[in-house]
């Protein structure tokens, strides 16, 4: 078999960087104030905000792109997110 | 600027000076007249006729004067290629990597620090798996400087994932580029083309150029498959992050794909000598691509060595085989015409055939700290598979004269 040494372009979609994570973010919606910073500081932008059914902005976590930082723990104003070790 | 008209007119004023091959007037034969030429423009005007569409130059001698020509030729208007000059050999293979990679014919030339400087290059063009034609005009390695012929600049990228050819003389030179080419761009790996500096790139000989219209018989133009070059309608990207899930893998196929070259480099090399050398008749199983034996059917000693030495060691064993008395036992040459893919198998066979007791590995390289490195490739070779004593000698290095009566004391 010869494999292919040229890809197309898009391939960041298809690989999915999610597996690298050691540490997972879980945010405490409830807790959370809805600042937004947590979507502002993601180095992946895979920190995206999203009105929840009463219409206040929260912030939703693409576990397929994070790569477990940490940096939106460390900057969360309220303290509303945890990094846990994730069990694979 | 000259106008064109203009430009027409010089080039035919200067066709009247220039060599025969350059006027193309002969069109009766595959090759040109054999002519007296020094081996820098040998290769020069090969290159021109196999037409690279982009050609990077950088000076160190002694490869100075093949781009110095192929500069000239462009300037003269008798050759359409873009070269461009570089700022460094670093430079200089980034320039043929980019080209290449975008699916062209390329060229370029260096020697000693000049590859060395190369070197991280090299080693992107072999995992890239670029078809790009590298004549490398030996020269020994700094410190102490000096710019004279061995064979150890080549020595430190063997393991880069080229193609390595070595040149007896100018006309093989001049064969190997076309076979370099054609076997690069069949399979898609890198090669090599080594020649002695000095000895081949500044001496004179005769030798035979083929025309351009002919070099398209045995060397088609270049044309890579859609999806495995660089172009803006279809963009693709190459040389990206493997993960240590595909590394080994495509290392491992790199290496088999040379390996695996052997066979197409002998079978082409029969092509190369039907259509360039048809007098030569009778290529027999030990005057292949890869090597090439010289000698009596049954030998005592072989000597096994690589480049232009040969041609010494061919006089001086001649010399030796006739006197009677001096040299009781025969002696035989084997050259090697590849280093990469290594001839391993092909060796063997010529020592069987001749039934040798006595091998001596002749090199112009060392491995500080280890010895000869043609030496241990062949020991590995052989192991197990001959009861030949093996030795290894170092000579010539950093352009010290290899003279006959040197070579009659190695081989006593």
């Amino acid at each position: 078999m010869t494999l292919d040494l040229t890809i197309a372009p898009g391939s960041t979609i298809i690989n999915k960087t999610g597996d690298w994570r050691t540490y997972i973010p879980k945010t405490d919606l409830d807790v959370c104030i809805g600042c937004s910073r947590c979507a502002l500081v993601c180095p992946e932008n895979c920190v995206k905000m999203k009105a929840n059914a009463e219409g206040k902005n929260k912030p939703q976590t693409d576990y397929d792109f994070c790569k477990g930082c940490g940096l939106c723990a460390a900057e969360c104003p309220v303290k509303c997110i945890k990094m846990e070790i994730e069990k694979k | 600027m000259s106008s064109p008209r203009r430009r027409e007119s010089r080039v035919q004023v200067l066709n009247k000076f220039l060599d025969p091959c350059l006027r193309g007037d002969d069109t009766y034969s595959y090759m040109s007249k054999p002519q007296i030429l020094e081996g820098s423009r040998a290769i020069a005007l090969t290159i021109k006729n196999i037409r690279p569409a982009v050609i990077s130059a950088y000076p160190i001698t002694p490869q100075t004067h093949i781009v110095e020509d192929l500069a000239r030729f462009k300037a003269e208007g008798i050759a359409d290629y873009e070269l461009l000059r570089a700022e460094s050999e670093f430079a200089a293979a980034s320039i043929v990597l980019g080209a290449s990679a975008s699916g062209v014919r390329t060229y370029t030339s260096t020697s000693s620090q000049g590859l060395l400087l190369m070197t991280e290059v090299i080693y992107n063009i072999a995992g890239m798996q670029l078809p790009i034609v590298i004549t490398c005009a030996n020269r020994a390695i700094g410190a102490p400087i000096n710019i004279w012929n061995d064979q150890q600049d080549i020595m430190s990228v063997r393991d880069a994932g080229w193609l390595s050819f070595f040149a007896e003389n100018h006309q093989e030179a001049v064969f190997q580029h076309l076979l370099a080419y054609k076997i690069a761009e069949k399979i898609s790996v890198p090669a090599f083309v080594n020649v002695d500096g000095f000895v081949l790139t500044h001496s004179y000989e005769e030798v035979s150029i083929p025309e351009e219209k002919n070099i398209k018989k045995f060397l088609p133009d270049y044309k890579p498959k859609n999806g495995t070059y660089l172009d803006p309608a279809n963009p693709r990207s190459l040389g990206t992050l493997v993960t240590p899930t595909h590394y080994q893998e495509m290392r491992l196929e790199l290496n088999q794909k040379i390996l695996d070259s052997k066979e197409l480099i002998k079978s082409e090399w029969i092509k190369l000598q039907k259509i360039f050398n048809p007098q030569e008749k009778n290529i027999s199983s030990y005057d292949n691509g890869l090597v090439e034996y010289y000698g009596p059917t049954k030998a005592k000693t072989v000597v096994i060595s690589l480049g232009s030495v040969i041609g010494t060691i061919k006089e001086t064993i001649d010399e030796e085989n006739k006197k009677s008395g001096v040299f009781k036992n025969k002696t035989g040459v084997l050259k090697l015409r590849t280093f990469r893919p290594f001839p391993a198998e092909e060796i063997l066979a010529v020592i069987k055939k001749t039934n040798a007791k006595k091998i001596i590995v002749l090199e112009k390289s060392i491995s500080l700290g280890l010895g000869g490195i043609l030496e241990t490739e062949v020991k590995s070779a052989l192991y197990g598979k001959t009861t030949a004593i093996i030795n290894g000698v170092v000579v010539g290095l950093g352009g010290k004269d290899i003279t006959k009566e040197n070579l009659r004391k190695i081989i006593k």
